[in-house]
């Protein structure tokens, strides 16, 4: 008798290494190349420092250093102010895939799932073989700790190299340093790119950084007032996917389906539990672990023909339209500014703000695509441009009014920055490399309603300027004409020029209302051009010589 | 046209509008305005006549200032001219006044057009023509037949001008017949087929002028003919392509432009007649496998030309559009030397003359 087929199978069913599985996974996770791993990595960390430090509720002041060490070799340091790390949950933080605090929350924040700064380390270690340094105090009575790891990939556990007591001059924080293989370039997908584009999002940051060519470049903090903290939500109804909430009911204490609907989901009383289960045609006194997968089939068809009001939205922490000016302020030279928050709105039961900001003028290139800057809680969105739903809101947005000029389909042209911001519980992303906003409706429709807005008030800024400027320019073509039309006057009648330039020089200065507005003059011009297309029309032909 | 000379009419000018300025009024200058609004066919003269229109241009009005700098440069640069007593070419005129005005990027003028524009308008406002302005055009004819003329003293016999014929200056005002000896004039589109002509000596068989230029007529042989049709009586054919534009030029040369419209005087021709080539032409001289597809901008060129007033209630013309459109087809006149390199002179133009096969 032969084994059975099963068994045989078995031999071959093992683990997967992490190794294998950051190879598989790397352009998910951001390593598709050397000069995206750079951004990557510092970009984790950067992540990290901030959310660690707003979570300690510490005005965030960030030192980023990168050397190049030849032959595309890099040494990436990243120092933050932070509330720092407990010696225990060190190595497990840095050298365990898929350990974090936030994959289980519903709370706004950068990072989600807990793979980002673990993943950074695995690649330094898979490209130059070198240990993760790491540095952390939690505050000056404790001893700092200095770590060198390195992820055992076969086990996925931290493999621990050194681990020794130091003295640190920093009172409290974090610090990592990793080797790895990356490529430097400037350019709008940049290291420099995507922290001057940090400093805007977050104006209460001060970030100090030193880039491969030794140039340091200081984005001091606009604003000493922390964002408040965003509140932690249970999820909503709306929001939950069947697989989701298999796993819920599994893991819940909740000993009927009435109790676990009113307590793990917010916006459930009792009266809407018990509709939900009347529609699902299910009894409020099952166990929830008993549900089979027709039942939870039938229970989602239940939430979705309730009617349950949308979650709070307290818990979204915009940026705020004077914090975003300031940040736009301080990073791009222009000569208007402005800002728009709008109010939180839903989308699959998930809360979310939408934010418009825009610098106009300056020596920004007048002839070229706008520049536009995407955000999702505040990171800055550098790939994957043209598939982001703040593209197509743009596109969809008329800006000719705006004074900009627009091909169809396309982004408007003109000297003009665009900040557009989203912030959510759960930003949802066309991949998982985080790179561009899905185009749900909501959020499309919230997007163009805030570029309106701040259109409008460019719109008005620009039609300004313009009448200054064309009546000054009106009077400057007088002054420049006045001259020679007195010269030529003066050949044909034998007047003397200097006697009628200043006649006219007179008339300029104190009879205004010769200066025929612009508008009439324009109408004039426009007729004499319509009667000569007229005329030629007609004709067909050229004559007369 | 006033009686004044033309060097007092341009000074009246710049002292009229220098007197607004000393009083401190805006100079401002009543230009007629030549377009279509302004232009009417009048059917007495039968010649298209400028209207009483004017457009204001005020200099302290942003919009027109630079035109109105246009017009008194084209009018200082004239008054030089006028005072020196030479002449030049409109090309000229446009380098004598493009410069750069100090201080700004701007220049004067940038193209032709604008100098040639802003002459026109100086034409209108003074009531004086280009010519008495010392401001002439290239020159673009030929003549050739049994005429002498006395130009600026020297005697010219058109008979003896060899291959090329008497080149026609822009200038024909001051031009004396000596001696004209000829039954009728044949004005063609197509400096090619004068050459024809020339060569084959038609002038000197069939006792009449040839005269041709390249394309559009120039003032000075519109005024050449009309002089001659009215000096010396002299009956004008004209002799152009089977095609809207060949009927255009015959239009322009017997009705006038509107461009020109406020010289309708000196230039129509009322007595010219469109000799050919004509619809009918194309069959009676089996021109038919030499014709060419009408273009789309032919057909509208066409349908114009059916709307213009002085066609409108004319029977033969508007056979001759009706013809060309069921044709859908064109034909130019050297069609004709498919039958023969000289068909022409030996036989269409005497036939068709001793015929009077024409359109009036």
């Amino acid at each position: 008798m032969t084994k059975p087929i099963a068994e045989e199978l078995a031999k071959k069913q093992k683990d997967i290494s992490v190794a294998e599985f950051f190879e598989r996974n790397r352009h998910l996770l951001g390593f598709d190349n050397k000069r995206k791993a750079l951004l990557t990595v510092v970009k984790e960390a950067v992540d990290n420092s901030l959310d660690a430090c707003e979570e300690a509720k510490v005005l965030p002041e960030i030192n980023i250093q990168i050397v190049e060490m030849g032959n595309d070799r890099y040494r990436i340091s990243v120092e933050d102010n932070g509330p720092g790390i407990v010696k225990k949950q060190i190595p497990n933080i840095f050298a365990k895939l898929l350990y974090g605090s936030k994959f289980h929350t519903m709370k706004q924040a950068r990072g989600q799932q807990g793979i980002g700064i673990s993943a950074a380390v695995l690649y330094a270690q898979l490209t130059t073989g070198r240990p993760a340094k790491i540095w952390s105090r939690i505050s000056p009575k404790d001893p700092a700790h200095y770590y060198e790891l390195h992820i055992d990939t076969i086990k996925n556990e931290p493999e621990i190299i050194k681990d020794e007591e130091i003295n640190w001059k920093k009172e409290h924080g974090v610090k990592i340093e990793l080797d790895i293989d990356a490529n430097y370039q400037k350019g709008d997908q940049s290291v420099d790119s995507y922290l001057k584009q940090t400093a805007i999002a977050n104006p209460h940051a001060t970030i100090i950084y030193t880039n491969p060519k030794a140039e340091q470049l200081i984005f001091p903090r606009a604003s000493d007032k922390l964002p408040k903290e965003p509140t932690e939500i249970k999820p909503h109804p709306y929001g939950v996917e069947l697989g989701i909430m298999l796993k819920m009911l599994k893991n819940t204490e909740c000993r009927t389906l009435q109790s676990f609907l009113t307590q793990e989901f917010s916006r459930v009383g009792p009266g809407t539990a018990k509709e939900i289960c009347d529609k699902a045609g299910l009894f409020t006194n099952m166990k929830p672990a008993e549900l089979q997968l027709p039942h939870v089939e039938k229970l989602m068809e239940g939430i979705k023909n309730t009617k349950i009001i949308a979650p709070s939205t307290d818990c979204i922490v915009p940026i705020g339209e004077d914090l975003l000016e300031k940040g736009l302020r301080k990073e791009v030279s222009a000569e208007f500014y402005t800002a728009v928050t709008r109010s939180p709105d839903v989308y699959k039961g998930i809360p979310f703000v939408i934010e418009v900001a825009l610098a106009y003028g300056g020596t920004q290139p007048a002839d070229e695509p706008v520049r536009l800057l995407r955000f999702a809680n505040r990171v800055p969105l550098l790939y994957q441009q043209g598939a982001c739903a703040s593209t197509k809101s743009i596109i969809q947005t008329n800006w000719r009014p705006y004074g900009l000029s627009q091909s169809q389909g396309s982004i408007p042209a003109g000297p003009l920055t665009l900040v557009i911001s989203l912030v959510s519980v759960w930003p949802s992303f066309t991949s998982e490399a985080k790179e561009a906003i899905a185009h749900y409706p909501e959020i499309i429709k919230e997007m163009k309603l805030a570029l309106q807005e701040a259109g409008r008030r460019l719109g008005s800024y620009v039609n300004k300027k313009r009448r200054v400027s064309d009546q000054q320019e009106r009077v400057s073509i007088f002054e420049n004409y006045i001259p020679e039309v007195a010269d030529a006057l003066s050949r044909l009648s034998g007047v003397g020029k200097e006697k009628l330039a200043e006649a006219m020089k007179k008339m300029l200065e104190k009879n205004k209302e010769y200066i025929q507005a612009h508008k009439e003059a324009h109408k004039v011009e426009k007729k004499d051009k319509k009667d000569k297309e007229e005329q030629v029309k007609l004709a067909g032909f050229e004559d007369d010589e | 046209m006033t009686n004044k000379k033309p060097k007092e009419t341009i000074e009246e000018l710049g002292k009229d509008l220098a007197k607004e300025v000393l009083s401190n009024k805006p100079p401002i200058m009543d230009v007629p305005i030549r377009a279509l609004s302004n232009v009417t066919f009048d059917r007495k003269t039968q010649t298209l006549q400028l209207g009483n229109k004017k457009l204001e241009r005020n200099f302290f009005n942003a919009g027109h200032s630079k035109r109105f700098l246009q017009t008194l440069e084209v009018a200082a640069a004239s008054k030089e001219l006028l005072e020196v007593g030479k002449h030049t070419s409109l090309r000229d005129v446009f380098y004598m006044i493009k410069r750069t005005i100090p201080n700004t990027k701007i220049n004067i003028v940038d193209e032709q057009t604008e100098s040639d524009d802003a002459i026109e308008d100086l034409e209108v406002l003074t009531g004086l023509s280009r010519e008495q302005l010392n401001i002439n055009a290239n020159k673009m004819g030929s003549v050739a037949g049994h005429v002498i003329v006395e130009d600026k003293g020297d005697e010219l016999d058109w008979s003896k001008m060899g291959s090329g014929g008497w080149s026609i200056p822009s200038n024909v005002e001051e031009i004396k017949f000596k001696k004209v000896k000829a039954k009728y004039v044949i004005y063609m589109e197509k400096a090619a087929i004068w050459e024809r002509l020339h060569e084959d000596k038609f002038w000197d068989k069939q006792n009449c002028i040839i005269m041709s230029s390249q394309g559009q007529t120039t003032r000075g042989i519109r005024r050449l003919l009309q002089r001659l049709s009215q000096e010396h009586k002299l009956p004008i054919y004209v002799l152009a392509d089977f095609d809207p534009w060949g009927f255009y030029i015959y239009s322009v040369l017997k009705y006038g432009s509107i461009n020109l419209a406020h010289m309708s005087e000196s230039m129509t021709l009322s007595t010219a007649r469109f000799l050919g080539i004509t619809a009918d032409d194309i069959e009676a001289y089996g021109l038919k496998k030499n014709l060419i597809a009408l273009k789309e901008v032919d057909m509208k060129r066409l349908e114009q030309l059916q709307n213009y007033e002085w066609f409108k209630d004319n029977k033969n013309w508007q056979r001759q559009f009706k013809l060309m459109k069921t044709l859908k087809a064109k034909a130019e006149i050297q069609a004709l030397s498919g039958r023969g390199i000289s068909f022409i002179t030996d036989k269409y133009l005497p036939e068709k003359i001793r015929k009077e096969d024409w359109i009036d």
